[in-house]
């Protein structure tokens, strides 16, 4: 069968860094090719060749045979090649129907024809099999289905190609299911799909090739059965992976230690119900729901960035009375949020900048730390985390999602808190650093810090945590401590409380 | 519709680009070269067209000629700019330093009519401009309405305010002398303006408080990322509120020099459109919009770039009606230098000459 996509030979040179070296990648028609790799593999890069963003710098592009160039992603489009990515690109204070016919809306009498433009946005969402009111706004519809418009935008009437960018990172397990069932009937329909996730069973439930890219070289391609997962996970890291998962942490060290934190039946109306916590110096701490189940804000509620309306959280036994960020910090309690761009990174701010800022604020303005101060410190936490950056002076924003999570690990450190508060501190980074942020969490409770985890991923909160507590609709509905707690007990726990 | 275009190998321009020598592309990119080019620029075409331009005399026991005359004149400017700069960096704007140069002046002329101690009113105009900034500040950080929203409702009523103030006593654009003021904005300190004296100090008090605080820090860190800032404890809204708190006392500075020199109160003229001098003085010092970053060393050169084409266009003979249009056009040609497509084009096509 000839592949409908192929590429060749394709090379592209960023300044100081080889992107692309020679990758060859084809999708053949009615296959779902996953492309998988770390951050800064050469994934995007490829993507963006492919779908006319970039130019490479040399090798070919063959679609259904025929040679092309496509110098934006508008001609790629046009050409049949579709791509949607992790942000969903569209208006969201547009319609539906704006989205879908943006660019190219149907004209009677040489006035818009919106009657026209609807039947043609209806029909897009219909061959995804989608039925919804496309007068509504984009942004009024769960990212689930705007995820869905975004493909139907993608996908011209004679598209052949789809590229889907992590396209489940912000589904649930039903979502995400509906998302593959359409996948699959378009791959019946012929169309070529390239698949990127960090989810690695999904890859496996979903794509029948992979092609394995490290350091903007392919060192892999194979169908799923020849690339079983333990072996995609060392290709793409280069190493034999570790088997850190579930060697529980022991629980005997801490439970008689007193508190440093401690929750009493805090809570705010409308969001979340009251709760009891306490955070002991060596323990960490898990906590478990589904998404929206209350585990972002009861991690900052404690930490003071949602403010409580009932209920007392005492530092050390003593109440604090005005529980806020600020004061958080005083008292040596800091948090990683989970939405690194919007609530994390200053992108514009160096390296060096971000990581001393809480350290900074917690001095005070006055007392500005030296600039050899900083440096050290910064150099310090680059060694210590292992943060690939040239050097500690470029802006944090052209760092990788891996590192940009540890540079914001590296603010939290560098203040020497006795209480860490961590809200997804895996989301979006690849397994390498997986790893080594999983390891962290341990020595760091070793060392006597006490720790919550907020974490969507199960089998990470097992690895790490002495106590889970489990959420479910915005209340605490169970604890289970480490050495009974499995998989299966948190579902169980979610699935009793009702 | 869907045709593709037939394919031609890649072009070799990346490689070239990999092997010109990185000192002169190095140079190229630091965030001051194409300020300090437009103003050489500028001073260049002056000595072309205007012989003796650069000449400095002493004249009466002080400094004279153009090159002290734009730092004369640029002066007040340039401590308006400062506090803009300090605002823009928050990612915020302050529309309304022209008004507070108004409402400064029009409390001056009113307190030497009521026959204050002049020490006095130099505290008073300098207050004058900080309650300003405070009424900024708290609509900004309290309020939590867009910068460029609030600080247009003083703006707008500042004037108003600075001509009510002038009934209070019945004098439209009332005169009035203060041999302190006026030595402060006129005279000289040995062969040296004053005014410059002042200004240099005020330069370096905030140059102290950016740069030798964490207040700069702090500062880009609002204007980056504000919700980031104050998760990692930095009280976002206090640093707004210093922000344009600075902005009216660098504004009141201003104003007490301006005012000086004019010996009057005329709210419907006094700092009109400065407020558009400043935004474009921190812009063509590498200042953005956006916020996240402060520059005042590029800030200064802004200023002196503007202040530079304006004197430059008195001195040449050219009729004052062609000096905003001027002014105007070679501000673009600044902008266009510092925009990331044209300077990746420019360094390109040296890059290509050479390789």
């Amino acid at each position: 069968m000839s592949a409908i996509i192929e590429l060749s030979g394709i090379s592209k040179q960023f300044p100081g860094v080889r992107a692309l070296d020679n990758v060859e990648f084809s999708v053949e028609p009615g296959e779902t090719h996953a492309l998988m790799g770390e951050n800064g593999a050469g994934k995007s890069t490829l993507i963006k060749v492919m779908t006319g963003a970039l130019q490479p710098d040399g090798g070919t592009i063959r679609l259904a045979g025929k040679e092309i160039r496509p110098e934006s992603p508008g001609a790629a489009r046009a050409a049949g090649i579709g791509a949607v990515y992790q942000e969903v690109n569209l208006i969201p204070t547009m319609s539906v129907t704006k989205n879908l016919t943006l660019g190219r809306l149907p004209r009677k009498f040489g006035l818009i024809d919106w009657s026209a433009a609807r039947a043609i946005a209806k029909a897009k969402l219909a061959r995804l099999g989608v039925d919804i009111d496309v007068e509504r706004p984009v942004g009024s519809y769960s990212v689930a289905i705007q995820q869905l418009i975004a493909i139907a935008r993608a996908l011209e009437d004679d598209a052949r190609v789809l590229v889907l960018d992590e396209p489940t990172a912000s589904l649930d397990a039903n979502e995400t299911e509906r998302l593959f069932e359409i996948i699959r009937d378009l791959k019946a329909r012929g169309l070529g799909i390239v698949f990127i996730s960090h989810f690695i069973d999904q890859v496996y439930r979903i794509s029948d090739r992979i092609t394995v890219l490290r350091n903007g070289r392919r060192v892999a391609v194979g169908t799923v059965e020849e690339i079983p997962s333990l072996k995609l996970v060392s290709l793409m890291i280069g190493r034999e992976l570790e088997h850190v998962e579930h060697q529980r942490p022991s629980t005997e060290t801490v439970t008689s230690s007193k508190p440093i934190l401690t929750a009493k039946s805090v809570g705010r109306r409308r969001l979340l119900e009251p709760f009891e916590l306490d955070l002991r110096p060596g323990e960490v701490v898990g906590l478990a729901g589904l998404l929206g189940s209350g585990r972002t804000e009861t991690a900052k509620l404690v930490f003071g960035a949602i403010r409580h309306d009932s209920g007392e959280i005492a530092i050390d036994g003593h109440p604090s009375s005005s529980h806020s960020p600020k004061s958080s910090l005083m008292a040596g309690i800091t948090f990683c949020p989970e939405d690194r761009k919007s609530e994390g990174i200053v992108p514009e701010l160096s390296v060096r900048e971000n990581i001393i800022l809480a350290l900074q604020s917690k001095r005070g303005w006055l007392h500005l730390l030296s600039r050899k101060e900083q440096e050290r410190l910064t150099a310090e936490m680059i060694a210590a985390l292992n943060i690939a950056t040239p050097d500690a002076e470029k802006p944090v924003g052209q760092l990788s999602g891996g590192n940009q999570q540890k540079v914001l690990l590296a603010r939290s450190l560098v203040s020497n808190p006795r209480v860490l508060i961590l809200d997804e501190p895996t989301r979006g980074i690849d397994v390498g650093a997986h790893a080594e942020i999983v390891t962290l969490i341990r020595q760091l409770a070793a060392k006597g810090m006490a720790l919550l985890v907020a974490s969507s991923e199960l089998d990470e909160l097992l690895t790490v945590s002495h106590r889970i507590e489990v959420m479910r609709d915005r209340r605490m509905v169970g604890e289970i401590s480490g050495a009974e707690a499995t998989r299966e007990k948190i579902i169980q726990t979610i699935a009793a409380a009702s | 519709m869907s045709t593709p275009t037939p394919g031609t190998p890649a072009s070799p321009k990346p490689a070239a680009e990999q092997a010109q020598p990185s000192a002169l592309k190095a140079l190229l990119r630091h965030r001051l070269v194409w300020p300090i080019l437009a103003l050489v620029l500028v001073l260049i075409v002056d000595a072309i067209i205007s012989p003796g331009f650069f000449q400095i005399r002493i004249v009466q026991g002080r400094l004279f000629g153009n090159l002290i005359d734009i730092l004369y004149r640029g002066m007040p400017p340039a401590m308006i700019a400062l506090g803009m700069a300090v605002v823009i960096s928050t990612k915020g704007i302050d529309l309304s330093v022209g008004s507070i140069i108004a409402v400064t002046g029009a409390v001056m002329a009113w307190r030497i009519h009521e026959g204050d101690s002049h020490y006095v009113i130099l505290l008073t105009a300098l207050c004058v401009g900080l309650a300003c900034g405070l009424w900024n500040g708290f609509l900004v950080s309290v309020l939590e309405i867009q910068p460029i929203i609030a600080t247009l409702i003083l703006m707008v009523s500042g004037r108003g305010i600075g001509l009510m103030i002038n009934l209070l006593y019945g004098g439209t654009n009332p005169s009035f002398t203060s041999p302190l003021l006026q030595g402060l904005s006129t005279g000289n300190l040995g062969l040296v303006p004053t005014r410059l004296v002042v200004g240099a100090v005020m330069i370096v008090l905030v140059w102290l408080l950016v740069r030798r605080t964490a207040f700069g820090l702090f500062l880009e860190s609002v204007g980056g990322n504000a919700k980031s800032a104050w998760l990692s404890g930095v009280s976002s809204r206090l640093i707004l509120l210093s922000a344009y708190l600075i902005s009216g006392l660098m504004t009141a500075v201003a104003a007490i020099i301006l005012t000086a020199d004019t010996h009057t109160s005329d709210p419907v003229t006094s700092g009109l459109y400065s407020e558009l001098d400043a935004i474009l003085a921190v812009v063509i010092g590498g200042g953005s919009l956006a916020g996240g970053r402060i520059y005042l060393d590029g800030t200064i050169i802004g200023v002196l770039v503007i202040q530079a084409l304006t004197t430059s266009i008195l001195t040449s003979g050219l009729p004052p009606e062609y000096n905003l249009v001027v002014k105007a056009v070679v501000v673009l040609i600044v902008l266009l230098l510092q925009s990331a497509n044209t300077r990746a084009a420019v360094v390109s096509l040296l890059a290509r000459r050479k390789g």
